[in-house]
């Protein structure tokens, strides 16, 4: 190769980088590992985790321990999937088009809405650029944000929005659910859009409905935050007003891998299909009729809008995406509608066991008394974080708690059960919160 | 392909003076070419204030975005809907049925600064 | 023809079921108001295991992967993905975290996010890094946001210019717009550099910050980033890399050194992890001593006893870009690929990402045009004006390599080049694909000069042609919709 290039040396191949900045030595690394040695590293760093086939899972707060079916393992280790790239050349990556047409088809079937793009990097994300949406739409510069959303979902609108120049302002809730009087305070026809997390970050319903008219009478979109899981049993944001519905996909069939890669969806009303970011996958045909999929309306995005486009957003979570289509396939109609039945049952189940240990020593008793889906906030005499020490030394996983996220007071936990709790671990858990309460 | 009776801009609009003060604009031949086919138009309101040589509309092909000028100031009195469901009008028949909007001059002066048919075939190399 | 999930099954088939509820059941309505509960179940598609994994299996055979064959996409640096990467980030120890578990229960996870922090940091010459961003354009959203922290701090928040060359990525302009500032175009100059005149020209009291990419997207070291960066910073700007070419440089030169502030690295090119059919991938920010105070929440810190935490309190900094701390999944596998190959691994992987590509910039140079005449790095860019005089255009081009069983290269970008053509072979490609790649180019050169109209009408030999991307964007049709809602929409 050097010879057809007409050099001697590789070194020759850098002359254009001048020498002054020309790296001296090596690199400050350890030294490579072979294949063994590397796995054997990794190990001993995985196992110094302690993770949840350890742990029994009854945390939540926005990744949820679901079951995820074998063969979503199987679909996404296929290395044509997982090794190719962006579809840009449409006619030799059918396989990736047609998989994200179904995903947007599968995600608009959720939530009822009409369009939905290829995904966004998270849920906190996706919700960011919903409310950006509604200001591109509206041409409006302020949004209102209910409290009672997620406060790593709150913060991350606040850091993508007040560098846009647009206005958050936040709505109190009032017992664990958005106060819909003080909505109605800060509703005004400057307000671009509204955010509520439904259920919310506590895991209560809220009152969606009336939040929907409050603010479209005042001009402005509606915008949820929804669990997807909860949508098996729940009425889809459609059917209730949303204008635009985004949320976390890591509950269907992605692992919780400490954080991420998740999956950030985004759906929302035909109308504004034009202001949506991110990739979007369209049905069309080729010369001879043959059916195909190519990515469109691509004149949103930064490729070609550069400076004006709708988002910056590139790369997406597209493998995290096949995986919750594959999860979604498989459980079908009624099993996903199972997957959310009795996750709500267990939750509810959990929530009637420990409602038995209050009134006993401890202090144990639900924050606020209100319907919930999967998930509930306890308190009681002990400090949250403590509380979490003392059920993990049992086994358990709790949370988060509120100083986790930032939230006061500090005796309040988060408490999840999904469709993977049996009645056994369950029991156990009750056993164990009885237990830490009084050590 | 660059009608006589009307006046063009370096940004490749058209203009066609019409009663009342009235300009009415698209974009030209050679135009729609560089484009390719023509998906979506961003149309201006009606009443809307536009200035000459700001961006008052914006035209989108499968691989491009292009920036449509206003060639004079004035007010939007009226926009092509149809370009809404027939965007590929703009290709078809750029001068005709492809028109984008019509302006309400404020000063029907401006005209006289735009490019007659023969110094616009100059500047796209046509002469 | 492909058939979709939804034209596929049968009422009631199942792929997965469910344990029997094993708590006692109560009425749905009993706990929640029943207004809040879907009247139908969601039409979901009914279908049998067997029928989702033939599904998926068909699908990925119609599509084309680095697994599959070379993919010279320039920029996107498509290299070998190790399957021991796949292996590590599957252990349960790192599968099965939850991100809300107290920092003592995850410190082999902590562990190994500090150790790639500092991997990165030395890297590339700096001192910080977050490991939040998601990908390559959230780093660079970051990147800017730090920028505009920086200058608020000192009291200059009224800058409000960045300038970037035109050759610049796209989103490079899109995440200075969704940060709040001006994009000021530099023109590159006729040895595919920044104008430096230029730069000099317009950098100014308003002047926020300069981003560039080095190589630059021409696959060509801009020699005079030394001044460029002096001019910047004698402004008050701050330099900004974007790292998308870092597999040029990796030990052989750093962006600190060469004077910027702050990188990003896209992990899912130059660390090897998977591109997924479009992502996830992960962009990391490094930065200065100076900027470590604005980096986001969390950031992974360490104890004089050695254990680990996430900083959440963190008063300067910008604020989240994100839930949780960062596509750990993905940090796990670059931290893999980084350990495999130590620093001389790493050297030898940018010389031999600069010798492939030189050398097929050799072998393709009498067939096309070669913008600029220089040593290339890690990819080059070839100009289709040549056959372009004989009615044939990149995109022609591009389609019939598709016949040959190849990826195309990166087309039409940059800008700046007329009928662009850029190709980037990565280190991992063995001799013979790299014959195979300039092989099959030259043939479609000869092509072009004798009978052309095989290339205007490729592809041939694909599942599908050409398709109609006109009426896709015209008329979109974005979700499948069930028959009776067709026939309804059309009466």
């Amino acid at each position: 190769m050097l010879r057809t290039i007409g050099v001697a040396s590789v070194e020759e191949l850098f002359c254009d980088i001048p020498e002054e900045l020309r790296f001296k030595g090596r690199l400050d690394l350890p030294p490579g590992l072979s294949e063994p040695e590397l796995l054997a590293h990794l190990r001993e760093l995985a196992g110094k985790n302690r993770h949840l086939d350890q742990l029994v899972c009854f945390a939540g707060g926005g990744a949820y321990d679901h079951v995820i079916p074998s063969a979503v393992r199987t679909v996404i280790s296929r290395s044509e999937f997982y090794t190719s790239y962006t579809p840009y050349q449409a006619e030799i990556t059918q396989g990736v088009l047609q998989s994200i047409f179904e995903f947007q088809t599968l995600i608009c079937q959720l939530t009822g809405l009409d369009v939905a793009n290829a995904s966004m990097y998270d849920g906190a994300s996706a919700c960011a650029e919903g409310l950006i949406m509604a200001c591109a739409h509206t041409g409006k510069a302020r949004v209102l944000v209910a409290q009672s959303i997620h406060p790593e979902y709150r913060l991350v609108a606040e850091t993508y929005l007040r560098h846009q120049g647009i206005a958050v302002d936040i709505v109190p809730c009032a017992q664990g659910v958005v106060d819909l009087a003080a909505l109605a305070e800060r509703l005004g026809t400057d307000v671009a859009g509204l955010l509520v997390q439904h259920p919310n970050f506590f895991g209560h319903l809220e009152p969606v409905r009336e939040a929907a008219q409050a603010v479209h009478a005042a001009g402005g979109l509606f915008v949820v935050a929804v669990d997807p899981i909860s949508l098996g049993i729940l009425e889809p944001p459609g059917a209730y007003g949303a204008d635009i519905a985004a949320g976390e996909g890591q509950a269907l069939g992605n692992p919780l891998s400490f954080g991420g890669p998740y999956l950030g969806f985004l759906s929302a009303k035909e109308e504004l299909v034009r202001k949506m970011p991110g990739r979007i996958v369209g049905e069309t045909v080729d010369a001879q009729g043959r059916r195909g999929y190519v990515l469109t309306l691509q004149a949103r995005e930064q490729h070609i809008r550069r400076h004006r486009a709708t988002s910056n957003i590139c790369t997406n979570q597209a493998l995290n995406a096949l995986a919750a289509s594959a999860y979604l396939a498989l459980l079908g109609k009624e099993g996903f509608r199972e997957a959310a039945y009795l996750s709500f049952q267990k939750a509810h189940y959990l929530e009637a066991r420990l409602r038995e240990l209050s009134g006993k020593p401890g202090g144990l008793s639900r924050r606020w008394d209100l319907p919930f889906f999967k998930e509930f906030v306890i308190q009681s005499a002990v400090p949250a974080g403590e509380l979490q020490r003392r059920l993990i030394a049992r086994g358990f996983l709790a949370g988060p708690s509120f100083s986790q996220v930032g939230l006061e007071p500090d005796n309040a936990l988060l408490v999840c059960a999904t469709e993977a709790r049996s009645r056994a671990e369950i029991d156990g858990f009750v056993e164990a919160v009885k237990a830490s309460l009084t050590e | 392909m660059h009608p006589e009776e009307l006046r063009y801009t370096k940004e490749h609009e058209w203009v066609r003076v019409e009663e009342g003060r009235k300009a009415r604009v698209g974009v030209t031949h050679y135009a729609q070419h560089q484009l390719g086919d023509v998906v979506f138009v961003e149309l201006p309101g009606t009443g809307d204030r536009v200035e000459a040589g700001k961006s008052f509309a914006v035209v989108e092909s499968v691989k491009s975005v292009s920036d449509i000028y206003a060639p004079v100031g004035g007010r939007v009195v009226e926009v092509n809907a149809q370009l809404e469901d027939q965007p590929e009008l703009i290709n078809e028949d750029p001068y005709g049925k492809g028109w984008i909007a019509v302006i309400e001059m404020d000063d029907p002066a401006e005209i006289n600064a735009l490019l007659s048919a023969a110094q616009y075939k100059e500047h796209i190399g046509e002469a | 023809m492909s058939r979709l999930l939804f034209e596929q099954g049968a009422p009631g088939r199942r792929g997965f079921r469910f344990p029997i509820c094993d708590v006692p059941e109560i009425a749905l309505e009993d706990a929640l108001p029943p207004e809040s509960l879907r009247r139908e179940a969601a039409p979901l598609p009914e279908l049998s295991e067997l029928e989702v994994i033939r599904h998926y299996v068909r699908l990925s055979r119609r599509n084309y992967a680095v697994d599959v064959g070379i993919y010279p996409l320039g920029s996107c640096t498509m290299k070998y993905n190790p399957k021991v990467d796949e292996e590590a980030a599957d252990l349960t120890g790192f599968r099965r975290l939850h991100p809300y578990q107290p920092d003592e229960t995850v410190q082999g996870a902590l562990e190994l996010m500090y150790h790639l922090e500092r991997f990165l940091c030395e890297i590339a010459g700096l001192a910080r890094a977050s490991l939040s961003p998601a990908a390559g354009a959230h780093g660079e959203l970051l990147g800017l946001m730090l920028i505009r922290a920086h200058h608020a701090a000192r009291g200059e928040g009224d800058r409000s210019e960045i300038l970037i060359p035109d050759s610049a990525h796209g989103t490079n302009p899109a995440s200075a717009a969704m940060c709040g500032y001006r994009v000021v175009e530099i023109p590159s100059d006729s040895r595919g550099g920044m104008d430096l005149e230029e730069v000099k020209r317009r950098v100014g009291p308003k002047t926020a910050g300069l981003m560039l990419t080095n190589p630059n997207t021409l696959g060509l070291f801009d020699e005079r980033i030394a001044e460029i960066a002096q001019v910047v910073h004698e402004a008050g700007g701050l330099l900004y890399y974007d790292g998308a070419n870092a597999n040029a440089i990796l030990g052989i030169s750093r962006p600190g050194d060469m004077g910027f502030d702050i990188v990003h690295f896209n992990l899912h090119k130059t660390f090897a992890t998977p591109h997924g059919g479009g992502g996830p991938g992960a962009g990391p920010v490094a930065v200065s001593e100076e900027l470590a105070r604005f980096l986001p929440v969390p950031t992974v810190e360490r104890l004089p006893d050695g254990t680990f935490y996430l900083e959440r309190e963190r008063p300067e900094a910008v604020g989240r870009i994100r839930s949780f701390y960062g596509n750990f999944g993905v940090l796990v596998r670059a931290y893999a690929y980084i350990r495999a190959h130590g620093p001389e691994g790493l050297r030898k992987v940018s010389e031999h990402a600069v010798l492939h590509a030189n050398y097929l910039m050799r072998r393709l140079a009498p067939y096309f045009e070669l913008p600029y005449q220089r040593r290339c790095m890690h990819e080059f860019v070839l100009s289709g004006k040549r056959q372009k005089e004989r009615g044939v255009r990149t995109a022609d081009i591009a389609k019939r390599l598709l016949d040959y069983g190849i990826h195309a290269p990166t087309v039409y970008f940059p800008l700046i080049v007329e009928e662009a053509i850029m190709i980037e072979p990565t280190e991992t490609e063995p001799l013979e694909a790299l014959e195979a790649l300039a092989e099959a180019m030259i043939a479609i050169a000869r092509e072009v000069e004798t009978h052309p109209d095989t290339v205007k009408s490729a592809p041939h030999e694909t599942p599908v042609g050409r398709l109609d991307e006109t009426r896709a964007a015209r008329h979109p049709v974005l979700r499948w919709t069930p028959k009776e809602q067709n026939a309804a929409a059309s009466t």
